[in-house]
């Protein structure tokens, strides 16, 4: 390892007692034919090849650089193995659900018509006719997009105003107030509110008010705004705070009215970070099941009035499809639906962080010169 | 345009804490002052008294009387954004808004109050106030891009720029130097030079060697100790404070052996 590049300059005593670079790769290889031969002598298998891989590496190159490069260094390495470990454990089950998802799912989301048609008209006999001659699965999920992408507008337009003019409130005018301290209080007991209470809520507030049994949309998303409200306060509240005090001054002394202070510079300097909080509190609630079943009911129909009718949304497909299938005795074609809304579902929600991620970088306040 | 300023008996006030206690001092129009003192004196709380940014935090209040041209601006009923748009204010640190372009920093004023103006009415501000903080030629060509690309120093001639855009009888500075470099800091006392020909400036400054150079008044505040209020304790021309100071603590201070 001590490459003499010229006769003057030997291997430097700064550079003295440091493992070579290819110490992990070796520590690895070693690791994972003595984790391969352990695993065998108690049955193969990946997930446990895995375990042992990463205790022998870690021990090894901890032992190596220990006796090389003393305890410090030792340390170091421990430390670097033990983060790098949680990383992977904490991706394993995020990347395992996104595979599962795909697998399971590209099947009914390259169907043809799947997100083009309803469940309208598709019985079991369908079903069963599609198993028995392996012929194209019917039905599909346009009826349950149509229901969620309403049903969480409607959400949205009504949380974010409530949300942000309460963040607005609390930052600009709460000064500490009893009252901004007890919204602030309430804001966090309502971050806590199970989703089927909040579903329960909502049900019960439009039987005084509509009548008995009153299943809409609607009704729905004023559950769901229950949710959202108060990630919606505390992100633009988060947001709001974070804006220099500076800028504030700097408008005041221009002779600037403190609500249009807070309209065209706080706001405008915060919107990225409120924009994307929002569509975070979105994509918070957009998969929420328990509170859309008892507000928003279920339906196999295309139903394009949220104040109207039941509902359908891809939460309540997915579940109705795995718990009572179309086809009792085939549940295959059943199956393959709620998957496909499954990933539908994934990324529906993947698109709305990248969108939260555009709305933020295009609203960011410019650089450049 | 400029206006004097005189203040009398003013106490300033953190909730229950007095800051600075018993200022009595008058203001010529179109002269420049400086406001010198040790930190923590209370000179940058005063001076945001003098167009009631003083109250923007919670709890503080001044009492007193700081009267524009005669006209008392704690008086009944005064609106501290009427105040405001008569005293202009330029910051120690320069804080241009960042979602705006250099021209809609300018015109800030104007805008934010949604006040109609006509494009050309516009540039014609534009450039009259950039021109007024020695910044048009450096900027002239680069209007739409955002402020805060530019360097310290001009940034802090946009602050001024900006400030004097909604064209005040008075400019506050509050230590607008101590950010910038020797060369910033040169354009900047050029500037205030020139200011003086139309406002009433007054600067606080911990560089007295700046405020010997600027300014033709010079106030010096004191504190007795932690927890006690700063007061005025001399003011007078600023070659009488630096040369020929009548107390004691003033000759301390800017011949450097204080405390």
């Amino acid at each position: 390892m001590t490459a003499t590049m010229t006769p003057t300059r030997r291997r430097s005593h700064l550079t003295k007692g440091q493992l070579p670079k290819y110490a992990p790769w070796a520590v690895l290889g070693v690791a994972l034919v003595l984790g391969a031969a352990l695993i065998n002598l108690i049955g193969f298998n990946a997930f446990g090849w895995g375990i042992f891989t990463a205790v022998l590496f870690t021990v090894g190159l901890v032992a190596w650089s220990g006796a090389v490069e003393g305890a410090r260094k030792a340390k170091d390495k421990l430390a670097t193995c033990l983060v790098v470990g949680s990383f992977l454990i904490a991706v394993l089950p995020l990347v395992s659900v996104i595979w599962t998802a795909l697998v399971n799912g590209i099947p009914g989301l390259l169907t043809p018509g799947f997100l083009g048609t309803s469940m309208n008209g598709v019985t079991g006999a369908a079903d069963n006719r599609a198993v028995e001659n392996g012929t194209k699965v019917l039905g599909g999920v346009y009826h349950a997009l149509i229901g969620t992408v309403q049903i969480t507008a409607v959400a949205t337009i009504i949380s974010v105003p409530v949300g942000l003019l309460t963040s607005v409130y609390l930052v600009e005018y709460g000064n500490d107030r009893p009252l901004a301290k007890a919204i602030t209080f309430f804001v966090d007991v309502m971050t806590g509110i199970p989703s089927i209470v909040a579903g329960l809520f909502a049900a019960a507030f439009f039987f005084l008010v509509m009548g008995p049994g009153t299943k809409t949309g609607a009704v729905a998303a004023v559950a769901l705004s229950v949710l959202m409200i108060p990630v919606v306060v505390r992100s633009s509240e988060e947001m709001l705070k974070i804006v220099p005090n500076e800028l504030r001054e700097a408008a005041y002394a221009l002779g600037v009215r403190k609500w249009r202070t807070i309209l065209k510079v706080v706001i405008p300097t915060a919107i990225s970070g409120i924009a994307s909080g929002v569509t975070l509190a979105i994509a918070r609630v957009i998969g929420e099941t328990a509170p859309i079943l008892v507000t928003a009911g279920f339906a196999t129909a295309i139903n394009n009035n949220v104040f109207g009718g039941w509902m359908a949304s891809l939460p309540t497909f997915i579940y109705t499809q795995i718990l009572n299938p179309t086809s009792p005795s085939n549940p295959g074609p059943s199956d393959q639906r709620a998957w496909g809304a499954a990933l539908v579902l994934i990324i529906l929600v993947m698109l709305l962080n990248l969108i939260a991620r555009l709305i933020a970088s295009i609203f960011a306040p410019k650089k450049g010169r | 345009m400029s206006k004097r300023i005189d203040v009398k008996d003013l106490n300033v006030y953190y909730g229950n804490f007095l800051a600075v206690e018993g200022v009595n001092i008058n203001i010529e129009a179109k002269s420049v002052t400086a406001f010198i003192g040790p930190s923590g004196c209370g000179k940058s709380t005063f001076l945001r008294t003098l167009n009631r940014m003083h109250e923007v935090i919670p709890g503080a209040y001044a009492k007193g009387e700081v009267l524009l041209d005669g006209a008392d601006i704690y008086g009944a009923g005064v609106d501290p954004v009427t105040v405001r748009s008569n005293i202009g204010m330029v910051f120690q640190r320069p804080n241009p808004f960042p979602t705006m372009s250099i021209r809609d920093n300018v015109l800030a004023g104007v805008k934010l109050n949604n006040k109609r103006i006509s494009k050309g009415e516009a540039d014609a501000l534009v450039e009259k106030s950039l021109q007024g903080a020695n910044l048009w030629n450096e900027v002239k060509d680069r209007l739409d891009k955002p402020g805060s690309g530019l360097s310290g120093g001009q940034q802090q001639r946009l602050c001024i720029a900006r400030a004097i855009a909604v064209e005040p009888a008075v400019l506050l500075m509050d230590e607008p130097c101590s950010a910038l470099d020797p060369i910033s800091t040169l354009a900047v006392e050029d500037l205030i030079n020139e200011l003086k020909d139309s406002y009433t400036v007054v600067i606080v400054t911990h560089n007295m060697q700046q405020a010997a150079r600027v300014s033709d008044k010079t106030a010096f505040f004191n504190i007795a100790g932690t927890g006690k209020p700063g007061k005025l304790i001399e003011f007078a021309e600023t070659s009488t404070i630096f040369n020929n100071p009548s107390q004691k603590a003033t000759e301390d201070y800017v011949s450097g052996r204080f405390g």
